[in-house]
């Protein structure tokens, strides 16, 4: 196959403890590491092997988001991607116009494959990927663990709550990781000097006209209810007698 | 009136309890009328599990032979074909409805609201983001479908006792066969089902081995528990992927749950925090999973958890 395009998204860091702003407007964003949505790190790694198999040519970046995501592109390009697009906007765009404006740039680039991680850790919507492969009309392999191409087709398997589930699709698809895909590498000095000079395309996201799709209001973010500090006890006595206690023995 | 389709999960014979989570969700919605829709190449039986769920106003059996198997591709074509005569269509938030309600939300051009927790109006819903960590209120456009996914561990099964209706319906849709299942390798076991288990324990990285993890299991035995484990335990290929509980994993909750040599990483913690009783036995009192412990034990799991597996 010729290109692989894989999602990169901006979003709070795996090791950020996230706080609720005061004013239920948000979370706390100001002065918070930011970092590639772990998820999408491991579609890169996967696109980044298949093309080193020699089964893809070209694996471009794509990240829908304020300026400041170029930093994350660059992390994908040292990584090994071949160029990266930035679709710009600072505007909280909905999961259904990602997908519009990911089914834009497919019509534009033909890529054999797009890779995107299952969810943002930010949102948790796990949604874009199977979206995209629905206004596609092609097939969507999700929560993949395994991936293997042959040709005009693909067998995946997936974690799905019974166990592995492995299914064939025809290509082209939607294929969105789960945690097991794979460990993705990490980034080499030289590489980031490399990567600056690799093309980094920066298109406003008003270029792309796409129809905006109904949008959900998010009206109030709160902390959730917290659970209250228990007991300790001392050994195995003192803990089944606390069950007992609690009518759970 | 709200009218509400509710996709019925099941494996071809048995309804998952997950059908049920959702009927409990969508009669908190103002005037509900419900209907869920059990896609199968012989949804026969599985219907008839449907009817019994008490809310339930009918049931739609629609039998396809392209339906043998639970794809996305293949189900949410049939599904919007339905779709004009609801308000609304609901799946669980399981790997099932993760996988085929966002197909269906897009077909239908809509966004989806993902992991409702509670109803808070017709349009209005909350759902967590960020790991749990903040929990936000979401509006939904008027004037369109709302197609969400229904966070199970926050809803009790509806009870049964119901004999609704059940209507055969032929599919329209024209389904693709672009996408072709071919197997599912199941760990199938005598347990008690995680996801519905009364009683959950679970392993962490500090059971160190896949041996190891007999205690654990002999102990879920004697609580006649179901068997969970961290993602680290998870990823060391200590056990299979279907057991992981947390963020990426399960969400479950049980009315007890022991944590044994887990740390409580933030994103395990998201899958436990509607658990009845947490009971944490861990040798490091630092670890975070002491703080939301109803009950902590410090020491060596090697020897407490053969201990307790005695005691009880």
């Amino acid at each position: 196959m010729d290109k692989i395009l894989v999602g990169l998204k901006r979003a709070v860091d795996y090791n950020v403890r996230v706080r609720v702003r005061n004013d239920g407007s948000g979370v706390e964003t100001d002065g918070v590491k930011m970092s590639i949505n772990p998820f999408d790190e491991i579609a890169l790694e996967e696109a980044l092997r298949i093309k080193e198999r020699g089964e893809a040519s070209e694996v471009i970046v794509v990240s829908i988001g304020p300026a400041e995501a170029q930093q994350q592109l660059r992390t994908g390009l040292a990584m090994g991607a071949d160029r990266a697009i930035l679709v710009e906007s600072s505007e909280s765009i909905d999961p259904l116009d990602r997908a519009r404006v990911f089914l834009e740039l497919i019509n534009r680039e033909q890529p054999g494959l797009v890779i995107l991680g299952k969810q943002a850790i930010d949102d948790d919507n796990n949604q874009t990927g199977q979206m995209l492969a629905a206004i596609w009309d092609r097939p969507q392999a999700s929560f993949a663990s395994k991936v293997e191409l042959n040709g005009d087709s693909a067998r995946v398997t997936r974690e799905v709550d019974a166990g592995l589930e492995t299914i064939e699709i025809d290509l082209p698809a939607v294929i969105t990781t789960d945690l097991r895909l794979n460990e993705p590498r990490y980034v080499k000095l030289p590489d980031i000097m490399k990567a600056k000079k690799k093309p980094l395309d920066q298109v406003p996201l008003a270029e792309f006209k796409i129809e905006r799709s109904p949008a959900l209001e998010e009206t109030f973010f709160e902390p959730p209810s917290a659970r209250q500090k228990g007991v300790m006890v001392n050994d195995v006595a003192g803990l089944v007698s606390a069950l007992k206690d609690k009518g759970l023995i | 009136m709200a009218k509400v389709l509710i996709i019925a999960e099941h494996d071809g014979t048995e309804l998952n309890p997950s059908t049920a989570k959702c009927v409990t969700c969508a009669a908190q919605l103002p005037e509900a009328d419900i209907t869920i829709a059990v896609f199968s190449n012989s949804p026969g039986a599985v219907a008839s599990q449907a009817a019994t769920i008490e809310s339930v106003n009918r049931v739609l059996a629609v039998a396809d032979d392209s339906s043998e198997h639970a794809l996305a591709a293949t189900l949410a074509p049939q599904i919007v074909a339905l779709m004009g005569d609801y308000d609304y269509a609901f799946g669980p938030s399981t790997t099932f409805g993760k996988d085929l309600m966002p197909r269906v939300a897009a077909l239908a051009g809509v966004n989806q609201i993902s992991d409702i927790m509670s109803v808070e109006g017709s349009h209005t819903f909350k759902r967590p983001v960020y790991a749990g960590n903040a929990i936000v209120t979401v509006k939904a456009p008027d004037g369109h479908p709302v197609v969400a996914t229904v966070r199970t561990a926050s809803w009790p099964a509806a009870g049964t006792g119901n004999s609704a209706s059940v209507e055969e319906i032929a599919n329209n849709a024209a389904v693709p066969s672009h996408t072709r299942f071919v197997e599912l390798q199941s760990g199938k076991s005598d347990r008690p089902d995680l996801q519905t288990a009364a009683r959950v324990v679970s392993g962490g990285r500090a059971l160190g081995s896949s041996e190891n993890f007999d205690i654990i299991y002999a102990l879920a035995d004697k609580l006649d528990a179901g068997v969970g484990a961290s993602r680290a335990a998870v990823d060391a290929g200590y056990v299979p992927n279907d057991m992981q509980v947390g963020q990426t994993g399960k969400i479950i909750a049980p009315e007890l749950y022991v944590a044994i040599g887990i740390s409580g990483a933030i994103q395990h913690l998201t899958g436990i925090k509607d658990a009845g009783t947490i009971v944490a036995i861990n040798k490091d009192e630092e670890a975070p999973i002491f703080d939301v412990a109803d009950i902590g034990l410090v020491g060596d799991l090697f020897s407490i958890v053969p201990e307790l597996t005695d005691a009880l």
